[in-house]
């Protein structure tokens, strides 16, 4: 089996075994980056150079027996948010292009000293902000399933690049189903970890109060891996959780005998795809036979998730996002005729030359989806209109919250389709923001009630797209996550499809 | 103040204190004034992409510590809030502040004036919270560009905000409470407030209460005042803008309500305030919850070790100093206003030279004296307290006359060296009781005028022999050589 074909628990075993070297694993997926990444567009950076000085520095410490981490050799993509001192970090915006930052993220940090080998930087929607890819200031990325289609988002560059065998593991950040979607959209396995279980410094934000880093790859015993390297507590980030992390891959061998799963009847509401909807009926009956029991639950306040996150994440992405002021890094705006006037004579009544610095860098800088929810953000915190929408929508936040904990009283996980559709045409959805927001509606929940979710696929469409199914479990279950998920992958070989665009697409 | 003013002067007081920590309020960074520009960041208080806080505790018991000694409610629960808007000296776009659930609540401090120039005033204290202070904007006008220069060292200092209620009544009264405010935040140890190096800020607000003929009180619209970098220009603000909205009210009987509250700048070289621009105080903060931060508990037994090792606040230690060295509240009131380090030089003398009042005069009329007209600081003083008690034992006893003390004591600042070094130094040495007896008969042998009229009763005669007995020896002590005269006269039937 070529490299670029392995699971990354297979490739951490081949290369501690000398089965294959670092370098040659890390020159596989390179290779195969170059190949095809000018089509699919999935990363924004690749490091060869470093990449492949990392691979030769710990295949040289491996022939001098010395310690090497859990993850020596281990190409690994990170998705543009992640700060990295030797890669930009620009989240796909104009904003941040070229923006190298002076410290890694906590992840990063973390990846780093298990001697993961970073082969570069995915491409994802502008700030996070997307579902489709398609607000990246440096072009869409293209499913590898259909290049004509999306690949999700916001994290489509990573779900992109694990799908088309350029890195076996990528690491995404979900604020309202970034990683889920995504994984789902493109056939791969994508979990969102519970609020605080990973440390977000360095994860540049979106909307603090949601968002959360995880690993994609191609199956769910790959991402327990991934997950004992860069969960734990970080001081440095003062939402992080002080709890133990469990060692995942020991966990998962294990059936699924009364195992509780509950199905939410509402989410086969009209708009769920048939195809999606037997997709999932599918895993539910494979979850089954595999000895869980399904059980209707109820999440009452489910249908007021999307308006609610389309609140909280844009009135916290408007703060976030003031720092981009173009006074300290990143864009800024060339004087204009106005500049450094006095203030009366200010060229298109900007009130000081500071102002129309302000405005000209922020206008220049910042795509349009950004901007909309920057505008839709500042309106609802403004005086006059906080308490009819964003303190409103923290209440029904609670409230969503309860509805799951409630549910988690009577079953252990609750199943269900990540997205309504499979992969959507490029520009399909790109000129109606609404119908795009509603690619979000399964994933929300997770990141309001602040649980875990893993997205897996359960099927493919007769067109040949893949289904995603969702599994969401109450706080810290993500053992239980990884377990149901890797058991049903024992069961089926949905993850070990490849898209028919593998080895086909030439640079 | 002046009764006879035909409206009452309303002020409140918003006063920004930097806390004496060693980093600042969400990073490791030091929070040491006067560094090089730009030297004391990272990422965090530079607000970099990523970046998260992480709040300092130290911080927040300090400010808990000034919120208990101005007898603030303290709030079992409380959180942190985002106030938005755009400032280059604000990185993150964002201060983190505390907008509804501020720690503290509800205290008070109250300032009197030891000579009774105005009633003891109580002023209610409305809120105190904690927040981060932005970086400093310098415009580089000497180079002409209009450029503006941004120093981030300051950015992310811890600050406690204290809000009074408006229960001054004078600029006189605001600037003794400041005073007062001030004395007590330095006994705490919470802040230096040192107003130039801008650990201490103040902010007025002042508007005039003016009774009318048909005994409605009308208010003129509040001004905030800001700018003042000294308590003399709060009190000079405020005589000013108090002056001007009566000259205004008179004028235009404009209320508040009617116009909005408006902002204006102490010029302190002009000796005016001047109206601000508008935008500044119509601004909206969107105030949110910090959701990097998570909420923040105090528990009675935090609080309670906080009180504990708070130190005695100067109010109660004015009491206590009067009662324990029998000193006048004036007295006590002037020790305590010099600071904690002065209070313990003084207890320590008072200690070993047994006599609080001497003790006290010594303090008032040279030890202070000396450290007025140097500018010095009672930690440098060259005297100790043992040494100052020596000298002021021998006074006592006699050795020497006050005024001979006082050139000692000149001496012994001067050169640093004791009492009896000093005393060798100058030629002076103790008269003993023998030598006294055999110059006053020397006297009386030659002055048999004196005799006689001291014998009429005249004892007054005996001061002509005081300056004779100088003469004969300079370190007689006068009062000693007239008792003796008078004493030998009596002894001579
Ligand atoms: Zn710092």
């Amino acid at each position: 089996m070529q490299p670029i074909e392995m699971s990354a628990v297979d490739l951490v075993a081949a290369l501690r075994q000398g089965d294959i070297t670092a370098v040659q694993c890390t020159t596989a997926f390179l290779d195969r980056i170059e190949a095809t990444n000018g089509t699919i567009n999935a990363f924004l950076a690749v490091d060869r150079d470093g990449a492949l000085t990392r691979a030769a520095d710990i295949d040289a410490r491996r022939k001098a027996g010395k310690p090497l981490g859990a993850l020596a050799g281990l190409p690994v993509a990170l998705k543009d948010v992640l700060c990295t001192t030797d890669m930009p970090t620009t989240c796909a915006s104009k904003m941040l292009q070229g923006f190298r930052p002076p410290y890694d993220a906590d992840v990063v940090a973390r990846l780093r000293n298990a001697d993961a080998v970073f082969v570069g930087k995915t491409n994802m929607d502008e700030f996070a902000m997307g579902g489709s890819n398609e607000n990246s200031a440096f072009g869409p990325v293209r499913n590898p399933w259909d290049l004509s289609r999306a690949p999700g988002g916001s994290s489509g560059g990573s779900a992109a690049c694990v799908a088309g065998d350029m890195a076996p593991v990528a690491i995404g950040s979900d604020t309202g189903g970034s990683i889920r979607q995504p994984a789902g959209l493109c056939g791969i396995t994508g979990l969102k970890p519970t609020y605080g279980r990973v440390s977000r410094r360095g994860l540049v934000a979106f909307a603090s109060s949601l968002d959360q880093i995880g690993p994609m790859a191609r199956s769910a015993a790959d991402c327990a891996l991934i997950m004992e390297t860069i969960a734990g507590h970080d001081p440095g980030d003062s939402t992080s959780l002080a709890v133990d992390v469990p060692r995942y891959t020991d966990l998962l061998d294990k059936p699924l005998a009364g195992v509780r799963i509950g199905r939410v009847p509402e989410h086969y509401a009209e708009g769920l795809d048939p195809e999606v909807a037997k997709g999932v009926d599918e895993a539910f009956a494979v979850l089954k036979a595999a000895g869980a029991t399904v059980h209707d639950v109820k999440l009452p306040h489910a249908k007021y998730g999307i308006p609610t996150y389309y609140l909280i994440a844009p009135c916290e992405a408007s703060s976030n996002l003031a720092r981009y002021d173009g006074a300290h890094y990143g864009h800024r705006a060339e004087p204009g005729k106005g500049h450094r006037a006095e203030p009366s004579q200010q060229a298109d009544g900007f009130e000081s030359p500071l102002v129309e610095m302000y405005c000209r860098s922020r206008a220049e800088g910042f795509g349009p989806e950004v901007k909309r929810r920057i505008m839709l953000g500042t309106y609802a915190l403004s005086a006059g209109y906080y308490d009819a929408y964003y303190a409103k929508a923290l209440r029904v936040r609670r409230l969503i919250r309860q509805d799951y904990l409630d549910a988690f009283q009577s079953v252990d996980l609750i199943g269900g389709p990540v997205s309504a559709t499979p992969a959507f045409k490029l520009g399909e959805k790109t000129d109606d923001p609404l119908a795009m927001y509603l690619v979000d509606l399964y994933t929300v929940g997770t990141n309001l009630a602040g649980v875990g979710g893993i997205s897996f696929p359960c099927g493919f469409t007769k067109s040949g797209l893949p289904i995603g199914f969702q599994l969401q479990a109450p706080p810290l279950a993500e053992p239980l996550l990884l377990q149901a998920a890797d058991r049903f992958q024992r069961l089926t070989d949905w993850h070990r499809r490849r898209p028919k665009t593998t080895g086909e697409v030439k640079a | 103040m002046s009764n006879s003013a035909p409206y009452t002067t309303i002020i409140g007081l918003e006063v920004h204190v930097q806390l004496m920590t060693r980093t600042k309020l969400f990073c490791g960074c030091s929070t040491k004034f006067g560094g090089a520009p730009n030297t004391q960041v990272c990422p965090t208080c530079l607000g970099l992409p990523g970046s998260l806080p992480v709040m300092n505790r130290q911080a927040f018991d300090l400010a808990l510590r000034a919120a208990l000694a101005l007898e603030c409610t303290i709030a079992p629960f409380t959180k942190w809030d985002r106030k938005n808007y755009f400032y280059p000296d604000l990185p993150k776009g964002y201060q983190i502040s505390q907008f509804d659930l501020p720690f503290s609540s509800d205290g008070t401090l109250e300032v009197v004036d030891p000579k009774g120039a105005f009633e003891p005033r109580r002023v209610g204290i409305i809120r105190v919270h904690l927040e981060e202070d932005a970086g400093k904007s310098m415009h580089d006008e000497a180079a002409g560009t209009g450029d503006t220069r941004i120093d981030l060292n300051r950015a992310g200092t811890p600050l406690c905000e204290i809000v009074t209620q408006p229960d001054l009544r004078s600029p006189q009264e605001a600037r003794a409470w400041l005073n007062e405010l001030k004395l007590l935040l330095v006994y705490l140890g919470v802040s230096d407030c040192n107003m130039q190096e801008g650990s201490l800020r103040v902010d007025a607000n002042v508007n005039l209460h003016i009774p009318q003929p048909d005994g409605r009180i009308a208010k003129t619209p509040i001004v905030e005042i800001k700018n003042m970098n000294s308590f003399r220009s709060v009190e000079r603000a405020l005589v000013y803008e108090a002056a001007r909205q009566w000259e205004d009210w008179q004028a235009t009987k404009a209320e508040m309500g009617k116009t909005p509250k408006q902002t204006r700048g102490w010029d302190d070289p002009a000796g005016i305030t001047r109206a601000q621009r508008h935008k500044e105080e119509s601004s909206d903060y969107r105030y949110f919850p910090e959701p990097d931060l998570v909420p923040v508990t105090v528990t009675a037994e935090q609080i309670a070790s906080i009180r504990n090792g708070m130190g005695e606040p100067p109010v109660s230690l004015r009491k206590t100093l009067a009662s324990k060295w029998t000193i006048s509240p004036y007295d006590a009131d002037v020790l305590v206003n010099q600071g904690r380090e002065l209070v313990d030089y003084f207890e320590d003398l008072a200690t070993r030279v047994g006599e609080g009042k001497v003790a006290s005069n010594w303090m008032q009329q040279d030890v202070l004296r000396i450290l007025n007209e140097t500018n010095g600081t009672v930690a440098a003083f060259p005297i100790r307290p043992a040494g100052l008690a020596d000298l002021i034992g021998r006074v006592m006893k006699g050795d020497f006359d006050t005024s001979r003390g006082r050139e000692i004591f000149a001496e012994m600042v001067t050169s640093g060296r004791p009492v009896d070094e000093v005393v060798a130094s100058m030629g002076i040495s103790a008269v003993s009781d023998d030598d006294v007896i055999a110059l006053c008969r020397e006297l009386l042998a030659a002055n048999p005028k004196i005799v006689a009229d001291v014998k009429s009763g005249k004892e007054q005669a005996a001061a002509g022999l005081i300056g004779q007995a100088k003469k004969k020896n300079p370190n007689v002590n006068p009062g000693k050589v007239r008792a003796t005269c008078i004493d030998l006269i009596r002894g001579m039937d």
